[in-house]
């Protein structure tokens, strides 16, 4: 279709709209933002005729290479401690996917401008595809990566498991409360603007280096329809900035958003490249240098500060806070080695670090073995059963630890966490952020104006809770991660598949009891819960000697 | 020649065989190469079932720690509440058409190159220039109306079902529906526009004041405008696809379009008006399925199916009363094979055949 008639066909199609006289359209989904000094333009309109076929385009060139992968056989060449990080990652993104899909109608709902409700229409058929050609590829794997298992039972892990937990409340923060928040701000605005760059864009290049170049091939497929989808959000966004009553909300939004995509993105998506590759060429880029790259320049200089010119007081203070939790916190180290400590509640396999692997993260951020080197160590000297318990039952000078309330990914530095007794319950949380986005963010009213349609954070929010004082080997049992021979387990703190010897079973893990630290210090008088906090401030993450 | 001697030595990450292929060792569950989270409704599982499954888990499957965020007035995630309809297991509708991700590209666009191959041999062949006076206008007023109707239902009806089904299953055939009426919609507007600059009697503004003011197009505006503002999804799919779609949608489209087009010497509306009815055939194909099941729930049929026919009582005379307006645009072509009170027949004959299918009374409307 020519330029010309590109058009004349958007002015057509724009045509279809029509100001209703006999009904008004059910409102489903509040919001607290206010629209009616909106410019109502659609910066990006579409049209069906040309979407579909280039849609299917893209769907075949995928499809091509996903035969071409197995045709010349990949999986001979992949990485398995890459592969088992999938098995996490895969499970998890279907979701948020979909969930963006089920977000549309309520930006729909909640935005009077019909130029943009096709463009969010398309957006939610997007999104669709998304979530179906992911769970594919992880078929894909499950049908052709040398061990299935994990794979196999991934979407009943994903909603049992205690990081699965981490990505669904990402995903469930697309779909519920301030429409506008959650659609909008949260996914659109921060989520996909920002965050999909390190996940389909600085992710897939480490694939490649680890002999998989179909996660690449399919996520850059998605990562090219996320433009659309950007487009939508800055739309909205400029909307809602054109009434001065919305900017303490946007502001609020952007804070909570901000921080929560920081605390779960990087959380994940930055374990799976530092610690799934083997690629450990000294050029190869940190993921705080690909951070650096995708999330502070390319969106934080280029597409938030900008903002500022329309008055809106952008959180720099928590970009920079995020970067330093990076940089100089080891936030991405101390996620991997909490993941590694939980290993028995996987469905998925995970590597000891070596040598090789101690070189690179030294060179990359100076101090790592001191933090960190000893307790890999120790993790590979734990690795087999017989004469060890799992390494997070071991004393090993690491204390496992409490779970965030909000984000739920535990309180990993330390000295940052916040203790506060909320609605009656003392809860942890990682960073003064996330204690401001229970107490405050997530309230029925904010800086003394009423925000009724905000949402609420609810649920057994704390995943050990569920488990307290239950038998590891039942735990297990009930979580369904066990082999098909009933006894050995799925999850490995090891890749030898080849000695049945040094695989894990039912029998070794039984007799240990499980505990949840938030049960524990709702449990303490007012006295040991001082003590013990200020014991975990001071001294939590130390090395073994 | 190029000067290579300056070159950087390039960085490559290093090739190594893993043997990590399937197959390569024997071990426990080293042949589990098949999701076991489900039970596929058939022996072996179908790649829709494959990827739609419980990729929206809800604590009824899986979901351990219960939806994570909530409304301000409710729980998060897909309450069950947001429908009077009830079900044993939401989860046992499955898409007879196992629409996913390639199936929507392939369908859509093979419809695409269809419709886009047909205008464009329909200008080659100037075959604009032998349509009457009388058949461009009944083009203009009438098929012009009808894209606003299909547009409103895209992106106010279909879109806005897709959030609150409770199901991945439902959620995602609905969220098709939703694209192949944008597609049709979209595809009625550039076919008027194609004969706006045909050069040719053709007024392509006109659709807008005879949906927005043309008595006989009224009632149907307000049916759309009322089908919008239904809270309760299960109501809004059930009075669109079962009663809209058959006593108007399906009475425009196929009892009178298709059937006084090519006596009007007109090939080409049919074309693309055929695969609206194309879809709606395949869109019907889930909407009974779902409703069928419902109906036949051995705990909450007898309740679903009273249910259902109060929706009946609410939407069969509104829909009936739209179609009845539509009686004058029956005498606008020259040629008029058909007369309303046949295409009437014939349309309610076809819905009092689904809803016998449903288990449902035929409401006494019909018989009048």
């Amino acid at each position: 279709m020519s330029r010309q008639s590109l058009t004349k066909a958007h002015a057509k199609i724009s045509e279809l709209t029509w100001e209703p006289t006999f009904a008004t359209p059910a409102t489903r989904f509040g919001t607290d933002y206010t629209f009616e000094k909106a410019p109502k333009k659609d910066p990006l309109k579409q049209i069906m005729r040309s979407y579909f076929p280039m849609e299917e385009e893209k769907d075949n060139r995928v499809y091509g290479a996903m035969d071409g992968a197995i045709r010349g056989n990949m999986f001979r060449q992949v990485q398995q401690r890459w592969l088992e990080w999938q098995k996490l990652f895969l499970s998890i993104i279907p979701f948020p996917e979909i969930s963006a899909a089920r977000a549309m109608p309520m930006a729909i709902d909640a935005v009077p401008n019909p130029e943009i409700h096709n463009g969010l229409a398309v957006q939610m058929i997007d999104e669709v595809r998304h979530s179906t050609i992911q769970m594919n590829l992880k078929k894909l794997y499950m049908n052709n990566y040398i061990d299935p298992a994990g794979f196999d039972m991934t979407e009943k892990a994903f909603a049992n498991n205690y990081a699965g937990t981490i990505g669904r409340q990402f995903g469930e923060g697309f779909i519920t409360g301030d429409a506008i928040t959650a659609a909008n701000v949260y996914l659109t605005v921060v989520a996909e603007t920002a965050f999909t760059n390190t996940l389909f864009v600085a992710m897939p290049d480490e694939a490649a280096a680890n002999g998989d170049y179909l996660l690449p091939t399919v996520f850059h497929s998605v990562q090219s329809d996320e433009s659309r989808h950007i487009s939508n959000g800055y739309s909205i966004l400029l909307m809602a900035l054109a009434d001065e009553r919305n900017r303490p909300l946007l502001e609020r939004d952007l804070r909570y958003a901000w921080w929560n995509n920081h605390c779960v993105v990087d959380a994940a998506i930055g374990t799976f490249i530092e610690y799934g590759t083997k690629d450990r060429r000294k050029d190869r880029e940190s993921y705080a240098e690909m951070w650096r790259r995708w999330i502070y320049d390319d969106y934080y200089r280029s597409y938030l500060l900008p903002l500022e010119k329309y008055g809106l007081t952008i959180p720099h203070d928590l970009v920079e806070e995020a970067w330093n939790r990076i940089v100089n916190k080891g936030y991405v180290h101390e996620v991997a080695r909490f993941f590694a400590t939980g290993w028995p509640v996987n469905y998925w396999r995970i590597d000891a670090m070596t040598d090789t692997d101690f070189e690179w993260f030294e060179e990359k951020y100076p101090g790592w073995y001191s933090k960190y080197g000893r307790w890999w160590e120790a993790y590979n000297r734990l690795a087999y059963p017989g004469r060890n318990k799992p390494i997070a039952f071991e004393d090993v000078g690491y204390t496992y630890p409490h779970r965030c309330w909000t984000c739920m990914v535990p309180a990993l530095i330390h000295e940052d966490m916040v203790t506060e007794k909320v609605d009656d319950q003392w809860r942890t949380y990682c960073s003064e952020t996330c204690y401001w986005t229970d107490a405050v963010a997530f309230r029925p009213e904010y800086e003394g104006r009423p925000t009724p349609n905000m949402g609420r954070l609810t649920g057994f929010r704390e995943w050990e809770t569920l488990h307290h004082d239950k038998d590891l080997a039942d735990i297990i049992s009930d979580l369904g991660y066990v082999r098909d021979d009933g006894r050995t387990l799925i999850p490995q703190p090891h890749l030898d598949l080849d000695d049945p010897k040094k695989m894990w079973t039912l029998d070794d893990v039984r007799g240990i009891q499980f505990q949840s630290p938030n049960v524990l210090l709702n449990q303490m008088s007012d006295a040991e819960r001082e003590a013990h906090l200020a014991e975990y401030r001071r001294n939590g993450t130390h090395a073994v000697t | 020649m190029a000067d290579i001697s300056d070159q950087k030595e390039r960085s490559f990450p290093r090739i190594e065989f893993t043997d990590s292929e399937a197959g390569a060792l024997t071990f426990p569950s080293s042949k589990s190469r098949a999701y076991n989270y489900y039970k596929p409704a058939k022996l072996r599982a179908t790649m829709y079932e494959d990827v739609t499954v419980d990729v929206q888990p809800d604590p009824e499957r899986h979901l351990s720690q219960g939806w994570i965020y909530g409304f301000a007035d409710g729980p998060g995630g897909y309450p069950k509440e947001w429908t009077k309809a009830q079900s044993s297991n939401w989860h046992a509708f499955l898409d007879p058409n196992e629409e996913w991700e390639q199936s929507i590209y392939r369908n859509n666009s093979a419809v695409v190159h269809q419709v886009e191959l047909c205008l464009r041999n329909a200008k080659r062949a100037r075959v604009y220039d032998s349509w009457s006076p009388s058949w461009l206008k009944f083009i203009e007023r009438n098929v012009g109306a009808w894209m606003h109707a299909e547009n409103g239902l895209a992106l106010h009806v279909f879109t806005a079902v897709q959030r609150s089904g409770p199901t991945n299953m439902i959620n995602t055939a609905v969220a098709v529906n939703a694209a192949h009426k944008m597609r049709f919609a979209q595809d009625l507007a550039l076919f008027n526009l194609d004969l706006s600059e045909a050069e040719r009697p053709f007024d392509g503004q006109a659709h807008r004041e005879v949906w927005q003011s043309a008595p006989e197009w009224q009632p149907t505006r307000e049916v759309v405008e009322q089908l919008t503002a239904v809270g309760d999804w299960c109501e809004l799919l059930f009075a669109t696809n079962i009663v809209f779609e058959q006593l108007v949608g399906s009475l425009f489209r196929t009892e009178l379009v298709m059937q006084v087009a090519a006596r009007n010497g007109d090939y080409i509306t049919p074309t693309i008006v055929g695969t609206g009815e194309h879809d709606y055939d395949r869109d019907l194909g889930y909407t009974r399925a779902l409703y069928r099941m419902l109906a036949q729930d051995e705990t909450f049929g007898a309740a679903n199916k009273e249910l259902f026919g109060s929706w009946l009582e609410t939407w069969v005379p509104r829909c009936l009363g739209a179609a009845r307006a539509l009686q004058p645009i029956w005498s606008q072509p020259a040629e008029k094979p058909v007369t309303f009170a046949t295409s009437l027949a014939n349309a309610t004959s076809k819905f009092a055949s689904l809803l016998e299918d449903l288990g449902l009374d035929i409401p006494k409307e019909l018989d009048q």
